[in-house]
């Protein structure tokens, strides 16, 4: 019997147990580079260090969070970003002005028309532009689109996370027919470079204003059924109520924005507190939470999907006739007709394109209310070709450092979900 | 709130000359102040009857011809309940980066000032925490400072005459 416990003992096999030594792989550790992966607290319960990304197919995107676990509890997590730092502020440094704009579409790219109207606006500001009203309700459409499609993206990814696939399913087909107007209005779809610095690049046409009353017809069908699926479901309930919560005064000193600042009961919104582009025009209402956790953030990322088809309602109805660009020749590309047959128009478009329009000297911070927040843009012009210095307020940069203070004490998995519904988008985190 | 009463409300309690270069662009007041003064005017503001309780964003800036003063940190506060903004700067030499943390005041500024750490070798003294937080940790220089080229000048797989690379 013994023979069949120990398994064969004979020389040869123990011969070819023995190891060669050598040197341990380095791997992550909580306790800094070298420190044990089996840990001990002070009750001598074993700790274990767990890796969780950067490629992590739950963390969508690429960070990673060095996490101190108890079991199944998390005692500390040290997060480490950085991964797609692209270097933005440096590269607008030595950029013109309108080559900018695809810098932000890169930053939270599922809703860079935001970013993109965001960074416009500011150019405007500085440049003393005043964009024609149409203008500005064109912008304030496919910005709430934009705003529309992030919450779907965040809700529903949230809702996959909690082992619910079907909604994300039918919520995915409506962000892509919302792409497809992005393309009828620009041409492109996730990072779309839309609009101008004075206005838009071209008018609705026809076919966008065609699909864009469809989809607001036919999408609150889908939204209520997406709701129904979600907002009282007992399961999803009890996987997100009281998981992540954090408190409006903590989230207010580590400077959240946006859903998630709302969902802590602040009722703080840029387009309220700060309108821009016409959005004192629109009656709407600014959700608020009450404990700021996992539900509440769903809740009110819901709540904004309404109140933005509310605004892009009230837009189309009463989208003014009118110039869709503001008449700023120094700065807006003249009509390519008016290039091939205009001396003045060909100079303007050749001072442009090659960026060798002057701005004035100046100094300007605007934000608009991005998906995940309070998106600014602080600009300080020399007057120069390019910006003298561009500083980015990234929100999601700015809230993620409260993540790791967030799920303490959490399990592994609300973890998870906590970092879902604060929408962390990588490529706004990074810069 | 308006401008003049956050100005007079500031220079009544740090003195007349505490503050210089006060403008007001696009009506958003910006003052400059001495280094020394940060504490203590960042927790007036905060904790005092201004309310400035929301920490915006913060920033680094270079400006490498400005002798003595060639580094800078640039605040902006945001008092929610008004809804008033202000812009405050200090400089720096280049030679002594240092700034004291307001990691104590707010915690969002404890990610910021890593950042202008990793960007412009800004110090913050008492930061909790102070590695880079974007680039990679054996970087050796500051790449937001406006000594260093956009390009990494010592490639040369990357000839683009036009473009000068």
């Amino acid at each position: 019997m013994d023979h069949l416990i120990s398994g064969p003992s004979g020389p040869e096999h123990t011969e070819r147990r023995v190891q060669p030594a050598q040197e341990p792989l380095p791997l992550f550790s909580a306790a800094g580079p070298g420190a044990p992966l089996q840990l001990r607290d002070e009750l001598n319960n074993e700790l274990t260090t767990l890796n969780l990304g950067p490629t992590h197919p739950a963390t969508h995107g690429i960070f990673q969070n060095i996490l101190k676990m108890d079991g199944e509890r998390i005692i500390s997590g040290v997060p480490t970003i950085g991964y797609i730092h692209r270097a933005f502020e440096k590269i607008a440094e030595h950029r013109p002005f309108y080559q900018i704009t695809p810098l932000t579409d890169r930053m939270n790219y599922c809703s860079s028309p935001i970013n993109n109207m965001g960074w416009h606006l500011t150019v405007e500001k500085l440049l003393g532009i005043t964009v024609p009203k149409r203008a500005q309700y064109m912008r304030v459409i496919v910005m709430e689109l934009a705003r529309i499609c992030d919450h779907l993206i965040c809700n529903s990814i949230l809702g996959v996370d909690t082992g619910a696939f079907t909604g994300f399913l039918y919520v995915f087909q409506e962000r892509e027919k919302v792409y497809e107007i992005f393309e009828e209005i620009c041409g492109s779809r996730l990072t779309t470079n839309m609009g101008r610095v004075g206005g838009m690049e071209r008018d609705f046409t026809p076919v966008a204003l065609d699909k864009l009353r469809t989809w607001v017809k036919e999408f609150p069908t889908v939204m209520r059924e997406f709701e129904t699926m979600f907002n009282r479901n007992r399961i999803f309930m009890d996987r997100t109520e009281g998981v992540g919560p954090i408190s409006a005064e903590r989230a207010l000193n580590y400077g959240f924005t946006g859903p998630n600042l709302r969902a802590a009961g602040v009722d703080y919104d840029v387009r309220v507190m700060n309108p821009y582009s016409s959005y004192q025009d629109f009656e709407f209402d600014i959700p608020v939470g009450t404990t700021g956790d996992t539900y509440d953030r769903f809740m009110v990322r819901q709540e904004e999907i309404w109140q933005s088809l509310r605004i892009i309602n009230q837009a189309l109805e009463n989208l003014p006739e009118g110039p869709f660009r503001a008449d700023a020749p120094h700065y807006y590309l003249p009509p390519k007709q008016a290039v091939y047959r205009n001396m003045e128009a060909l100079i303007y478009h050749f001072k442009i394109i090659m960026g060798e329009i002057e701005a004035p000297v100046g100094e300007v911070y605007h934000s608009v209310e991005g998906g995940n927040g309070e998106l600014g843009f602080y600009l300080i012009s020399d007057g120069g070709r390019t910006p003298y210095r561009l500083h980015f307020r990234r929100p999601c940069f700015i809230y993620y450092q409260a993540y790791s203070e967030m799920v303490v004490g959490q399990s592994l998995s609300d973890a998870i979900v906590t970092l879902s519904s604060l929408n962390v988008i990588a490529g706004e985190l990074d810069g | 709130m308006t401008n003049e009463h956050l100005l007079t409300t500031l220079r009544a309690r740090f003195g007349d000359d505490a503050f210089t270069d006060v403008e007001e662009p696009h009506g958003l007041l910006t003052l400059t102040f001495q280094r020394e003064l940060t504490l203590e005017l960042m927790h007036f503001l905060k904790e005092g009857e201004l309310g400035f309780t929301f920490l915006t964003t913060m920033c680094g800036i270079n400006y490498p011809n400005n002798l003595n003063r060639e580094l800078g940190m640039i605040y902006h506060l945001h008092n929610l309940v008004t809804n008033t903004r202000i812009r405050l700067k200090t400089f720096f030499p280049v030679l002594d980066p240092v700034m004291p943390t307001l990691t104590n005041l707010w915690a969002t500024a404890n990610w910021m000032e890593r950042e202008a750490y990793d960007f412009f070798g800004i110090t913050f003294t008492g930061h909790p925490n102070l590695i880079r937080i974007l680039n990679v940790e054996d970087m050796d220089y500051f790449p937001m400072r406006r000594e260093y080229p956009l390009e990494d000048q010592t490639r040369e797989d990357k000839t683009d005459s036009f473009f000068g690379r």
